[in-house]
């Protein structure tokens, strides 16, 4: 028999920190699945945010740099000015893309900077203990919502793919899940496509990942999972939400 | 070289370039949106080059940052609420020990303030303004001249350092133009930094960071930083003097202060009063070892700055008690005149008995 | 055992998530009742099972605890 599944090259053999059935390990791997097949673990660099995901330089083997919360579209902007040979990423969080880096997040796909954005949607703030974020759910409990999130006080899960979408620096977008096998693989496609956006010099590019947080979300792993299908995907629907760049779904 | 008539806010641009500025990334705010304009005039269509008008001050430090992180010479400016905005990204450069220039063409504050020259953003440039124990070095450029040429030392000083550096200006010396000599013409190329992040090629990958969740990790991060700054308070240090070998009040100035104070000394000395000059340079390292070696000989210090007292902290301190100082400042973008600063000279002098 | 494929799954790795028990298509992953070094109970696979290798598993693995081998 010959092994047909095997961890990815450039995935550190680490243990991950994350807590079981966490969504972020299984991006991380579907990411560097993706180096390895487009040849970029040399070309790569990586900037993940403050939040659970701070680490993901342990996991990572690519160049990879620290940023200021929410800062991390303008760190990739800067790193792709400098050295516009990189494939740069940023690997963001609800509240570090949508919240606090807000202003950088848009004017980055504004400019159409060639860097590409892996924007992690788990409706919570994880690593500070489970408040609300921008993306949290109408009536969602959070420990910052402890009524559940009310349209009067707290106002609404924020779509801000579809905001990014007006600007016509943006050139990709789509919102995957990573909560089944079938929604896993398209992922991994989507977040080919983005880099390949970013290689061919189109434009910014943004992948939506509906991730699971067993933790915060007070459910079990397989609880979380489907608390994506049943409730989360009807706020926010998944599939293409911008694309004009004019090419083929890589295969 | 010949020289040119130029504004300071430009001759800024013109050194950065001329230093092998790659990148810069700047936001409008008067009194140096002329730095601004003329890196988008000049920076952004030159080849290996970036300019960006960023989305706020916020935006641009951490382009800053990027391009620092990518092995670039960056710079940005702002005047001094926006170099509040900028302190988090200071703090970052600082901590990840990465090379960039920062220029702060102060205005009056706090608040929006005015937008006439002040020096009230000292402690901030000086004490390391944003959050955590680390320092830049600030240069304090009084002259058109002192602004090209301390911009073109502060490309050097980052990289040989690897630390953020801010020139204090102000908003007077961008405005006013005088002559100016370009001493260097800009690099065909410079080398790449070796920690610069440009993708794991040939080498294993690299990490860019402070976070730790060891304390003792983050405790000797800190020494080392303050080793390296140790290093740099006894290379770097640096200062001017005027007239103080035979002074019996010595006047404590920097930037365009000294300016103006230099006009006051030249009228006290013509009335026959002692009065002499020091005039820091670089404001961290503050010149510590020199006040100690003048007040040997000289016993009164007139601190003279434009703001409610910043400076003089410094000068007490380093006497350690072993000097007189009084101050003179005056705030909120208000220039004073050399007469003027005349007047509290000479006042000082006689009350202090000075002969 | 099954001579379309099987698994191996690290024991140490596993964080005990369940997930790959709920998608295996032919059920032949289970939960270990034994515990592992860090306190978590990790699956098991069923060698008597009728494994494809069809590697649902290990794409669904958020420890990628899991290696795939197919005939």
């Amino acid at each position: 028999m010959e092994k047909v599944y095997t961890r990815p090259r450039s995935l550190k053999k680490v243990t991950f920190h994350y807590c079981p059935g966490c969504g972020h390990s299984i991006v991380h791997r579907i990411m560097c699945e993706v180096i390895d097949e487009m040849n970029l673990q040399e070309r790569a660099i990586g900037i993940p945010p403050p939040g659970c995901s701070v680490f993901a330089y342990h996991y990572f083997d690519v160049d990879m740099a620290e940023s200021a919360h929410g800062r991390g579209a303008a760190v990739a902007t800067g790193i792709k000015r400098a050295y516009p040979e990189a494939i740069v990423f940023t690997y963001q969080g609800d509240g570090d893309l949508a919240a606090i880096g807000t202003g950088e997040t848009i004017h980055a796909a504004n400019r159409g900077e060639r860097v590409t954005a892996i924007f992690i949607n788990n409706a919570v703030y994880g690593m500070t203990g489970g408040q609300m974020a921008p993306t949290t759910l109408l009536e969602q409990k959070t420990t910052t919502t402890p009524y559940g999130r009310d349209i009067k006080l707290e106002g609404y899960p924020i779509k801000i793919s579809e905001m990014l979408a007006l600007t016509k620096g943006a050139v990709y977008i789509e919102r995957t899940a990573v909560n089944s096998p079938a929604n896993i693989r398209k992922t991994k496609k989507a977040i080919h496509k983005a880099f390949q956006t970013q290689i061919d010099d189109l434009g910014f590019s943004l992948v939506e990942i509906l991730s699971p947080c067993p933790t915060n979300w007070r459910m079990t792993p397989l609880e979380a999972w489907q608390w994506i299908d049943k409730v989360m995907t009807k706020e926010y629907p998944l599939g293409v939400i911008k694309d004009v760049t004019g090419k083929e779904d890589a295969d | 070289m010949p020289k040119v008539l130029m504004t300071g806010n430009a001759a800024i641009g013109e050194a950065a370039i001329r230093a092998g500025c790659q990148c810069y990334f700047g936001y409008p705010i008067t009194p140096q949106n002329e730095l601004t304009e003329y890196m988008a005039a000049h920076l952004s269509r030159r080849k290996g080059c970036s300019f960006i008008q960023a989305e706020s001050e916020i935006a641009a430090i951490n382009m800053v940052y990027g391009a620092s992180v990518a092995g670039a010479r960056a710079m940005t400016s702002s005047s001094s609420p926006g170099i509040s905005l900028k302190q988090e990204g200071i703090s970052y450069l600082a901590a990840c020990e990465l090379p960039a220039v920062i220029v702060n063409m102060s205005r009056g504050g706090p608040g929006l303030g005015s937008i006439s020259a002040a020096q009230s953003d000292y402690f901030q440039a000086t004490r390391g303004g944003g959050h955590g124990d680390y320092r830049t070095i600030v240069l304090a450029p009084s002259s058109v001249q002192e602004l090209a040429d301390f911009t073109h030392s502060a490309f050097d000083l980052a990289d040989r350092y690897l630390i953020p550096v801010i020139i204090l200006g102000d908003g007077m010396l961008g405005q006013m133009m005088e002559p100016v000599e370009f001493k260097h013409e800009a690099p065909d190329e410079l080398p790449i930094r070796s920690r610069a992040l440009r993708g794991a090629k040939g080498r294993p990958s690299r990490i860019i960071k402070t976070f730790t969740s060891k304390p003792a990790e983050l405790e000797e991060i800190n020494w080392s930083l303050f080793r390296r700054y140790q290093l740099i308070k006894k290379q770097e240090t640096t200062y001017d003097t005027f007239m103080v070998e035979d002074a019996r009040l010595i006047v404590v100035a920097f930037g365009i202060a000294a300016r103006i104070a230099k006009g006051a000394i030249n009228t006290a000395r013509a009335n026959g009063l002692k009065v002499g000059m020091l005039r820091p340079i670089t404001l961290w390292p503050f010149p510590t070892e020199e006040v100690k070696e003048l007040a040997k000989n000289a016993k009164q210090y007139l601190v003279f700055e434009m703001n409610m007292g910043q400076m003089v902290e410094d000068v007490q301190l380093a006497l350690e008690g072993k000097g007189e100082v009084s101050f003179y400042g005056r705030p909120g973008g208000v220039i004073p005149t050399p007469s003027e600063v005349y007047k509290v000279i000479s006042r000082l002098y006689y009350q202090k008995g000075l002969k | 055992m099954s001579t379309k494929g099987y698994i191996e799954i690290d024991q140490e790795l596993c964080k005990g998530c369940e997930i790959c028990i709920h998608f295996c298509p032919k059920h032949a992953i289970s939960q270990s009742n034994k515990v592992n070094a860090s306190g978590y109970p990790p699956a098991s696979f069923d060698t008597s099972g009728e494994c494809t290798g069809c590697a649902i598993c290990a794409v669904v693995c958020p420890e990628v605890a899991i290696e795939v081998y197919r005939a």
